[in-house]
């Protein structure tokens, strides 16, 4: 798929395939094109080349049965200050042609913490339980494939613990879920697979657990009571500070070994952690910003 | 069908919802021009014999509220849908273009409607009113407010900002509105003038609505009516045309 806005090229042929069932994460620095993807598939925006189906439905061609089996949380926080959460709920239903849908509705609003601010107007509510209105929009219908657009962002810890039981409920019931996300530990936690976006192309596309792999390391990090660490020391310095050191280490043997060398020098070690591989570090190596 | 009801239905809450401000404020304003150009009027001028000016001016002026009413109806809704992100909501879900225009112009059509017959109303509690073809009337009055439901629907869909429907409503609407005949019968103006008139889509509008009101027209009824829905055809083509296109609403 191909995406230009004039001189911008937001997609410069993207090409992937989001299993069924399957928990999805679009990663990438803004601007990479991950929302412009997302709009291509919701027909929010049209591509120039390239095409898009959900469950085996253009996009296009057959956009009715597209967006019946497509659910979109936007990133943008938008609302109709017109009306209630509930009249919100109601009528984003029937634009989907469901008439009775009540029950789901008292649900989806349970679930995500909604109940009590049923009748209250959008405008009257915080940018969190706004944040709320919109995941319950995209799920009124039940679609079996859910877009969530950095649905986390601005959003207090309590909401996000609820906001995320409930996603991974609904994919364990078998609906697929694409993420968008710049909370990278957010990926890791819930992803099985994971697309990197970088300018419009796809850099990286794995289960998350390869994409953790293929970057194996430790990060040694530590405070020690003199300003240069004993010679000899394995693993290679990226960050060095008065006594405090920030160590790459190929495996957890080599954390042996440094650990054995600052005890044979007579170091104390005042402070020390060790960081697993993550995906921020996969992210910046990946997206070229690494040290 | 259920998906057009929702829309439909939203669109009337929309406005419902403020009607004080969608319905009273342009009744007031209509009988702030009845009170002060049928007080200014009255007696100077008799377009047609025997006929009050005051009588005269109400089916203009209620046909002019008409069309001002579905204009903005359907050009604020959409353009304020559009600036503050929501139509999203409308794009993301199954809706086609076909039913978001008949939403659209449906609303603009009842808007335009319920605000004519309260100038009407408070019209007719001043000055006796005839109703000699009511059935023509109602044919102008509806198919004026989908005309101007439509050409609102253009306006809001390539602005980008309040300011340009604001700018096509102040330069275009209102104007063509006012050169209709509104105030006076275009018999009395010189024949340049009158001529232009006649290029005046709004004319065969209020013209023939006045028919449905006194049996008079400048124009013949059956004539007006055939242009005016001739012009609705080729402007709710375009529009539709636009909406399919996806342009300025779908990047």
């Amino acid at each position: 798929m191909q995406k230009r806005y004039g001189a911008l090229r937001a997609l410069a042929g993207v090409s992937l395939e989001v299993e069924e069932g399957e928990f999805f994460g679009l990663l990438g620095p803004n601007g990479a094109g991950k929302t412009t993807l997302i709009n291509v598939i919701a027909g929010l925006a049209r591509a120039d080349s390239g095409e898009a189906r959900v469950l085996g439905a253009d996009v296009r061609a057959d956009y009715r049965r597209a967006r019946r089996m497509l659910g979109v949380v936007p990133q943008e926080l938008v609302f109709d200050p017109f009306f209630t959460v509930r009249e919100t709920l109601r009528l984003q239903s029937g634009y989907y042609g469901l008439r009775a849908n009540d029950a789901w509705i008292d649900e989806v609003m349970h679930h995500l913490d909604l109940t009590a601010k049923a009748d209250a107007n959008m405008r009257s509510l915080s940018g969190g339980m706004k944040r709320r209105v919109l995941v319950a929009q995209a799920l009124v219908h039940k679609p079996p494939v859910i877009v969530l657009d950095e649905p986390t962002a601005g959003v207090d810890v309590e909401l996000r613990q609820g906001l995320w039981q409930f996603v991974r409920r609904m994919n364990r019931e078998g609906h697929s879920i694409v993420l968008t996300t710049h909370y990278l530990e957010e990926a890791e936690t819930h992803c099985s697979r994971i697309a990197m976006l970088k300018e419009g192309r796809v850099v990286a596309l794995d289960t998350t657990r390869n994409l953790l792999g293929s970057f194996s390391g430790l990060e040694l990090r530590l405070h020690i009571d003199r300003a240069a660490l004993p010679a000899g020391m394995p693993g290679r310095v990226v960050a060095a500070d008065g006594g405090e050191f920030r160590v790459r280490l190929a495996n957890y043997l080599e954390l042996e070994e440094a650990l054995a060398g600052l005890r044979q020098a007579g170091v104390a070690i005042r402070e020390m952690e060790v960081h697993p591989p993550d995906l921020e570090e996969v992210f910046l190596r990946l997206t070229g910003r690494s040290s | 069908m259920n998906r057009f009801v929702t829309l439909c239905h939203k669109e009337l809450l929309r406005f419902f919802k403020v009607s004080f401000q969608t319905v009273g404020a342009p009744v007031l304003t209509t009988l702030l021009y009845l009170v002060i150009f049928g007080h200014a009027l009255e007696g100077r001028l008799e377009v047609y014999p025997g006929l009050r000016y005051s009588a005269f001016l109400v089916p203009g002026l209620v046909m002019m509220s008409v069309l001002q009413n579905a204009f903005a109806n359907s050009s604020s809704s959409l353009i304020q849908s559009k600036i503050t992100g929501n139509i999203v909501f409308v794009l993301l879900s199954p809706i086609s273009y076909g039913e978001f225009f008949a939403a659209y112009i449906t609303a603009s059509v009842v808007r335009g409607l319920v605000v004519g017959l309260c100038v009407l109303a408070v019209g007719a509690a001043f000055v006796s009113l005839p109703l000699h073809a009511p059935l023509w009337a109602l044919a102008f009055a509806l198919l004026g407010a989908a005309l101007l439901g439509s050409l609102g629907l253009v306006a809001a869909v390539v602005s980008d900002k309040i300011d340009q429907v604001a700018a096509f409503q102040n330069f275009a609407i209102v104007p063509l509105t006012f050169l209709s005949g509104v105030f006076y019968s275009i018999h009395t103006l010189p024949p340049f003038w009158q001529r232009l008139s006649h290029a005046n889509p709004f004319f065969y509008l209020v013209d023939g609505f006045r028919y449905g009101f006194f049996g008079a027209s400048d124009f013949p009824p059956a004539a007006s009516l055939a242009i005016v829905f001739a012009s609705l055809l080729a402007v709710s083509s375009a529009t539709l045309l636009l909406l399919r296109s996806g342009y300025k609403l779908r990047y």
